[in-house]
């Protein structure tokens, strides 16, 4: 049941249609939610009713930043909805527009439901008498159509695995209601807090797993952003320029995307790998120089990857090492380029710096490495061959939220045990994770429980 | 023969049984002129089935019927021989009272009050037909040609419409235990137009206690300080009788499987649909055939009679295969047979065809209550029966309806789930059913309900008093914890370790401290003394209320969506086939139900998400006109 007061998001400029994307946002929370995610010269919550405003998206925790944006603040009656409403304005891919949803739903507001915010104008009186037939034809279509993309993206696979987990749950809970409802039935084992615990870890980590894969998905569609440093003259662009003529530049079929965007797309063995601009790989020879450790460290957070390419030919440099700091904690892959000259670098200390990173052996004048390069990324992103038949992914943004949701109902139902709250109570942040799954595959009814008590047990008198 | 007059009523009750007389006495204590009619005035509240009242969920339900003012509560509390609470050791919104009745000792009890209640006449007939006069019921006629009108009429009859008995191959009419049934009501419904299904429930063989050796059983003996239903009981009953406990075996089950082509259920003499929750032994060996043992209770019927009922052993096999039955089974080898097992089959009316408040859609005044609603359970039948009693006075009288809904009551769940979802077998209250059970506790239905039975006239003024005083001095000592702070003294840190309880790392409220899972109000007591003792159920109340606040403030906001929802009511008049948009299914469902509110609406199976939305704005469309009109 949705909650009519609070406050929704969604994408709404066409998707994969134009350049320039907008998250919209409605509700009383709008500004303040926004504000929370907004870098900029202004303060949301207090610039002036229909104002334009430019800043940036940093995301609060990691201070990491999604894109560059222009912010319109409108607040109640003369809006669309009648309600607060932002409109963020981003000239990114869908990849960071999907972002941009990601963060402003995870700070509060809730993904809109196919047509809400014309409903809530409606509701709010905005659109008259007359209109709203045609209000009713948009939620009933754009349901529909949602119903079939999120059918689509619900292959038989995925809703097997849901279903089985959800089915795990509910033996569990149907296990406490029995308990509860036929407390002299003497058939099944007082369902313990530790058997309790038991079971919701178990489906915790499938649902881990299976947010684990849709990570993996969102890398399959959007490609690992991946960063090439090194000092001047290691041979950064002799990396790019194999990797470019290895594969072929993908060509993405996102309408609008430019031209660099696409050259900057490279397909490893079925991973698109995006060269991110971060470090400036072709106008600034090294990063660390021209940022500094800490700074270029949070310029290269915002990559999936790091390439880190160092010359064989030469012992390490206090830049490489500063280098090897930028990197930490990161995901990276060190490159010892250049084993066609004599080496003068310890191979050791290298392979120490990197700790649990691999290291690379290349001469890419030769193009010699390039395949243990290409086959040390898909051991890093999917431990190993990618078998797409295989990989059942969520993509679906309210799939990935309710997953999330599922997760945080089972660490609650945990923390109850840990507690030791009475069973009944523990069960409730059960059942709530048994329902959220259940959104995912379109069934929540509080019937299938009953039926599941009296086919599992014998109960009666 | 011709008919006669013989009184006029505001409100008229067919059927004495546990919705019955709830219903009557509610309507009779709200102000209505109240008739009681029933086949058998010496079988007022009879139990047909097991000699139990509560258990989960239902004890829950008899606790609201005394808070409401009902009776149920009381009548048990002065009758049982046995008392338990049940689920000790789990959470408080799960524990629930049950006792053991005296049937017999009920019976007389109950029709006592109902002969000492003002405003309600008692009187032996049987209903034949309802009097209906442009859609509106206005009295009944008996088979022996009585007329009695009135406003608002309930029907009550439980089992017994068109009740068939069903014994092995043996099957003849009959309401429960061989009264009769009523077969000309339950065919006059349906020239009038009711939908009516055919539902099935069965009961097990009694023996005689002298014939039971009890040596080989397990005692289950009732609580040493038995607690009660209602809230006015003040006496304990001392003398407590025990259950015993025994089990089926192969030996039993191969009897039972040797005969099962005997059984009415499958030998497809029984056409009704039973109960899951219910079944017959026969149904138990059969779908759970890998268990090897199946629980027999045995409970005595009351202390002056010799009959046991044997709980677990629902049967509609021949008598002398019960007798085999029982012969297998340890403690029964020698058990004679008072009554036998068998089942019933009888016409229940589709609930969807009543108004949340229990009155039928299309006739007006026209209430139905209890077991011919398709529920089973003498709880589940009072907690109709006393809701149908107010609003059935309550439509005579020209007052205000009364609803419970989901956040307020087990029997809102109930009337709820009924007139909304229909059911397909006979319906049984679980604590699954109600999504918010952590409000709808065993210890707090008087805080739930006290205020609406007083607003209804249902309370008394004594009671009502008593029991703001105690709310009061639940406020008070919520307040004085909040306001005591706790230094970590050495004194406090060992009295809290001795009570199994970490040590403090700083100074605390005494409020937070009862937050503590492993510390109960005895231990706050003791470390922030109150000036005056309080009563055993204030303490509990503040200990509940403080320890789960987190998750009852959880359930609390649940309830607040709910109502968001709720009050957006759906105009009488709605068309539903007019409105663009709405799913074929969802049309039909809606026209079937019609829901009084978006909330109702939500809760049909059938109707979706999005016809929910598109039956909000067209509600909405009112609102929008007014303001496009200002």
């Amino acid at each position: 049941m949705e909650n009519e007061k609070d406050t929704i998001a969604a994408i709404s400029t066409p998707i994969g249609e134009g350049a320039i994307a907008i998250v919209r946002l409605s509700g009383d929370e709008a500004v303040s939610i926004a504000n929370q995610v907004f870098h900029g010269a202004d303060h949301l919550e207090s610039v002036d009713t229909h104002t334009i405003h430019y800043g940036k998206i940093v995301e609060p925790i990691n201070q990491q930043t999604i894109e560059e944006v222009m912010v319109t603040v409108m607040r109640a009656p003369k809006t669309f909805t009648k309600e607060d409403v932002v409109e963020i304005n981003c000239h990114g891919g869908l990849a960071s527009v999907n972002r941009l949803l990601e963060l402003v739903l995870s700070r509060g507001a809730r993904l809109a439901e196919p047509g809400e915010f014309t409903k809530r104008a409606f509701l709010n009186g905005r659109i008259d008498l007359s209109q709203a037939e045609a209000v009713m034809d948009l939620i009933r279509s754009k349901t529909d159509k949602a119903m079939d993309i999120a059918m689509n993206q619900l292959d038989g696979k995925l809703s097997k695995f849901v279903n089985q987990l959800r089915q795990e749950l509910i033996e569990t809970v149907a296990h406490v209601e029995v308990n509860i409802d036929y407390p002299e039935y003497d058939d099944v084992e007082e369902m313990s807090h530790d058997l309790l615990k038991e079971r919701t870890k178990y489906v915790s980590n499938e649902v881990e797993r299976l947010l684990q894969m849709s990570r993996q998905g969102k890398i399959l569609r959007e490609g690992i952003a991946t960063a090439i440093i090194g000092r001047p003259n290691v041979g950064k662009s002799s990396l790019l320029n194999s990797l470019v003529q290895e594969t072929k530049a993908i060509v993405t079929d996102i309408p609008g995307t430019t031209r660099d965007v696409i050259e900057e797309y490279v397909n490893i063995r079925g991973i698109p790998l995006r060269l991110v601009d971060t470090a400036g790989i072709r106008e600034t020879e090294d990063i660390v120089e021209q940022m500094g450790v800490e700074r270029s460290h949070q310029a290269l957070k915002q990559s999936d990857l790091v390439l880190l390419v160092l010359n064989y030919g030469e012992s390490l440099s206090e830049e490489d090492r500063k280098l090897f700091e930028a990197v930490e904690g990161l995901e990276y892959i060190v490159i010892v380029n250049k084993t066609d000259l004599e080496g003068k670098l310890d191979i050791e200390e290298v392979k120490r710096l990197a700790g649990e990173q691999k290291v690379i052996t290349t001469t890419l004048i030769e193009d010699e490495g390039i395949k243990e390069l290409e086959e040390a990324i898909a051991d890093t992103f999917f431990e190993g061959e990618i078998e797409s038949g295989d990989l059942t992914y969520i993509s679906n943004v309210r799939h990935i939220q309710l997953l999330e949701d599922t997760l945080k109902a089972l660490a609650d139902a945990r923390q109850a045990i840990d507690e030791d709250m009475p069973i009944d109570l523990v069960q409730i942040d059960v059942t709530r994770a048994w329902e959220l799954l259940g959104e995912i595959v379109g069934d929540t009814l509080q019937d299938s429980l009953i039926d599941q008590l009296f086919s599992q047990f014998c109960l009666g008198k | 023969m011709t008919t006669y007059e013989a009184g006029q009523y505001d409100v008229i009750v067919i059927g004495a049984g546990h919705a019955g007389v709830e219903a009557a006495h509610a309507a009779a204590q709200r102000g209505a002129k109240t008739l009681m009619l029933t086949l058998n005035l010496d079988m007022i509240a009879f139990m047909p089935c097991n000699p139990s009242i509560g258990g989960p969920a239902k004890g829950i339900v008899v606790r609201e019927v005394d808070a409401l003012g009902g009776l149920m509560g009381k009548v048990i509390d002065k009758t049982y021989i046995q008392m338990r609470m049940l689920n000790t050791r789990k959470g408080p919104a799960v524990r629930a009272l049950r006792a053991q009745a005296d049937k017999p000792l009920y019976i007389q009890e109950m029709k006592r009050i109902m002969e000492n209640t003002p405003n309600l006449t008692l009187r032996q007939g049987m209903v034949e037909r309802l009097l209906i006069e442009d859609g509106e019921c206005k009295g009944v006629i008996t088979e022996t040609k009585a007329i009695y009108r009135a406003q608002s009429v309930i029907v009550t009859t439980g089992t017994f419409m068109r009740g068939r008995v069903i014994i092995g191959d043996l099957s003849y009419e009959s309401g429960p235990n061989n009264q009769r049934a009523s077969v000309k009501l339950s065919e006059h419904l349906e020239e009038l137009g009711f939908d009516l299904v055919r539902f099935k429930t069965g009961t097990p063989p009694r023996v005689n206690n002298h014939t039971v050796d009890y040596s080989q059983a397990e005692e289950q003996p009732g609580d040493e300080n038995p607690q009660h239903f209602s809230y006015e009981t003040t006496e304990q009953i001392i003398d407590q009788i025990p259950c015993w406990l025994t089990y089926t075996n192969e030996h039993t089950h191969k009897v039972i499987n040797d005969n099962l082509g005997l059984s009415a259920m499958y030998s497809g003499m029984v056409k009704g649909t039973g109960p899951r929750y219910c079944p017959s032994i026969e149904d138990k060996i059969v779908r759970f055939h890998d268990k090897p043992r199946h629980q027999i209770f045995l409970e005595p019927e009351g202390r002056n009679t010799d009959e046991v009922y044997v709980q677990g052993l629902s049967t509609s096999l021949p008598e002398y295969v019960q007798h085999e039955i029982l012969q297998s089974i340890p403690g029964l080898e020698k058990a004679e047979i008072m009554r036998a097992g068998y089942a019933i089959e009888y016409d229940a009316v589709v609930p969807t065809q009543l108004w949340p408040t229990l009155e039928v859609k299309d006739i007006d005044g026209l209430f139905t209550a209890g077991q011919i609603n398709g529920t089973s359970g003498y709880e589940e039948a009072a907690g109709q029966g006393i809701m149908a009693g107010m609003n059935a006075a309550a439509k005579a009288l020209d007052l205000d309806p009364l609803i419970l809904d989901r956040s307020q009551a087990y029997i809102g769940v109930l009337i709820d789930d009924l007139v909304t979802k229909g059911t397909n077998e006979p319906y049984r209250l679980l604590t699954s059913r109600a999504e918010y059970r952590l409000l709808l506790r065993h210890d707090n239905a008087d805080l739930r309900l006290t205020d609406i039975g007083y607003q209804m006239g249902m309370i008394d003024e004594q009671r009502y008093e008593r029991f703001r005083y105690k709310k009061q001095l639940i406020d008070e000592e919520k307040k004085r914890l909040q306001k005591t702070q706790l230094k970590p003294t050495e004194e406090l840190q060992a009295y809290i370790e001795s009570a199994g309880g970490s040590r403090l790392k700083d100074g605390v409220k005494a409020y937070d401290l009862l937050k503590r899972p492993e510390l109960n109000y005895d231990v706050i007591e003791q470390v922030a003394p109150v000036e005056q003792e309080l009563p055993a159920e204030v303490k509990e109340q503040v200990e509940i209320q403080i320890k789960y606040e987190g998750y009852i403030a959880k359930s609390n906001q649940q309830v607040e969506r709910m109502r968001k929802m709720e009050v957006k009511r759906i105009p009488d008049n709605i068309d539903y086939d007019a409105i663009h948009g709405l799913a074929n299914e969802a049309k039909e469902k809606l026209k079937q139900v019609r829901p009084l509110n978006v909330a109702q609406a939500s809760r049909i199976s059938g109707v979706n998400p999005a016809d929910v939305s598109i039956l909000l704005v067209y509600i909405e469309q009112g609102n929008v006109a007014k303001v496009a009109n200002d």
